[in-house]
């Protein structure tokens, strides 16, 4: 068991692993996206409240679903490279730090178009879970503003894992306070979530698996970026740069 | 057509779907672009070493 | 006592002792204590100057401009929480002082908020007179400005730690901790806002309170570490 985690931590192991890894990953998930799209927008029956415009359900909380994802890599991997030192632990926060950033764009913005014709407005401060995504992007744009000021990679990763690690912990009081707060200006703005027929809720799965599988793909495909470039200099990947079949 | 329309909500669930669709595409595309980038330079600096010895 | 003994000075009169060593340091510098309360008061004219001079809208957003007001006043304090130790190498003597560092960190912090945050307190019923606030709601003002100026200074040592010696670090040490000191701020201003209203607040000055303890106890450890990895 050990074995393995060793070998996973060794650079060139990986970066070829994640090759073989990636389809395994992007062609269920976009095969579980293109159902869950189809179903969620022309087979499931329109909501009673909402009519149409609730399917946008369909792509708002797995955006949501992923932002908090990233987030919780970031922090996870940020630890696990303090506390055994592992350097690709650390450069999983790096590729996962902009996936996370446009995801949590992504929620906002349709969290925003699905308030429009809800409560009439573009933006509402009262809800707590758009805020306190806002803030979570906020979060987003501070770690990668950190990591791109210090130049050394391996002071940007310990540094950067501190701050993720600070983060996560905000990320749950901020959950709780700005609900806290959305409570006491109380306005009919909150998501009705209710409770959801099943024929509604499984093209929701499907998309929630769908995009957390291409997401797994798309730090995968990142996360050989970063080795390659911080292995740059090594032995490794100068043979397999010279190689026949090259190293992409 | 009555897909389109959406009852009434087409351009606000198409917009979503739209951006959602966008948004992923790119962030994939600019990450392959990052990725060649990155190798072609380190390929044409592992070359150039190769040909000086 | 055995003259020839070295005593290993304990914790606490370590912590005494770099706190003495700030507030001397400060004492030179009367701008570090008068440039926040500048600050603070500046703010809390700009809304007014702003939007409007209305009765009813300065009592209404009273909290929550003085609050805001005290937040970037904060903010901006911060980033001289390790700058001078850091320009004239003493930064480095603490690095490997006998101290543990968080104890040194925390020394600090309490220094710096005694300097920037605890005056803010002080001077926070002389502004809210202006907003119009009734002296009962005053009370309240003062108490959530004091555990919240504690906990935002404990947090933003944090950010101090990390960006101390960076390039543009106090544009970075803004954004790094304003996600942090918003739940402060909401907690705070909010419980301003409902001890007005004549509303329960007691679970604010409770958050509060509970969020001043867990910063004091955690974050100087966190400082510590983030001490460690900028300047290593």
């Amino acid at each position: 068991m050990w074995k393995f985690f060793h070998q996973m931590a060794s650079p060139p192991y990986f970066y070829r692993l994640a090759a073989t890894l990636i389809p395994w990953f992007a062609i269920p998930g976009l095969i579980l996206i293109a159902y869950g799209a189809y179903a969620g927008l022309f087979l499931v029956s329109m909501d009673y409240q909402q009519g149409d415009a609730f399917r946008i359900i369909y792509v708002h909380v797995p955006s949501a679903y992923l932002s908090m994802m990233a987030y919780m890599m970031m922090a996870v991997g940020g630890g696990i490279g303090l506390i055994w030192r592992l350097k690709l632990a650390h450069a999983v926060g790096a590729a996962a730090a902009p996936l996370g950033a446009a995801f949590t764009f992504l929620a906002l913005v349709t969290g925003s178009i699905w308030g429009r014709p809800m409560w009439g407005t573009w933006w509402e401060w009262g809800d707590p879970r758009l805020t306190s995504e806002l803030i979570l992007l906020f979060l987003y744009f501070g770690y990668m503003a950190l990591r791109s000021s210090i130049d050394d990679t391996a002071k940007a990763d310990k540094a950067s894992a501190v701050l993720a690690l600070v983060g996560v912990v905000n990320v749950v009081i901020v959950h709780f306070s700005v609900e806290w707060w959305s409570s006491l200006h109380q306005g009919q703005t909150v998501f009705k979530k209710g409770t959801m027929d099943a024929d509604m809720r499984i093209p929701l799965f499907a998309m929630l698996i769908g995009f957390s599988l291409i997401f797994g793909a798309m730090v995968l495909r990142r996360l050989r970026t970063e080795v390659l470039f911080r292995e740059r200099r090594t032995r490794w990947v100068r043979e397999l740069v010279l190689s026949p079949e090259g190293g992409k | 057509m009555e897909a389109l329309a959406m009852g009434g909500y087409g351009a606000y669930v198409w917009s979503c779907f739209g951006l959602a669709f966008i948004v992923t595409v790119v962030i994939e595309w600019r990450g392959r672009v990052r990725h060649n980038e990155i190798y072609r330079d380190i390929e044409v600096r592992i070359k150039a070493l190769e040909e000086r010895e | 006592m055995d003259s020839s003994n070295l005593q290993q000075p304990g914790i606490f009169a370590g912590l005494l002792a770099i706190i003495r060593r700030d507030l001397l340091l400060a004492w030179k510098r009367p701008g570090d204590v008068l440039n926040p309360l500048f600050f603070f008061a500046m703010v809390c004219t700009l809304f007014p100057l702003a939007v409007g001079p209305s009765a009813e809208q300065l009592t209404f957003s009273g909290p929550g401009v003085l609050w805001v007001a005290a937040l970037l006043s904060t903010l901006l304090s911060l980033n001289s929480l390790f700058m001078s130790d850091y320009e004239d190498g003493s930064l480095d003597q603490m690095l490997v002082s006998p101290q543990p560092l968080p104890v040194l960190a925390l020394g600090k912090t309490i220094a710096h908020w005694l300097i920037s945050g605890f005056p803010l307190v002080l001077i926070s019923p002389l502004l809210a007179m202006t907003y119009r606030m009734p002296s009962a709601v005053m009370g309240i003002l003062m108490l959530t400005l004091l555990l919240g100026t504690i906990s935002l200074s404990l947090l933003g040592s944090i950010g101090a730690a990390l960006t101390v010696g960076l390039h543009r670090g106090t544009a970075l040490l803004s954004l790094l901790i304003l996600p942090l000191a918003m739940p402060i701020l909401l907690l705070g201003a909010n419980t301003v806002s409902l001890a007005a209203a004549n509303d329960v607040y007691g679970t604010g000055i409770w958050a509060l309170g509970a969020y001043a303890i867990a910063s004091i106890s955690l974050a100087p450890y966190a400082t510590a570490a983030a001490l460690r990895i900028s300047n290593e």
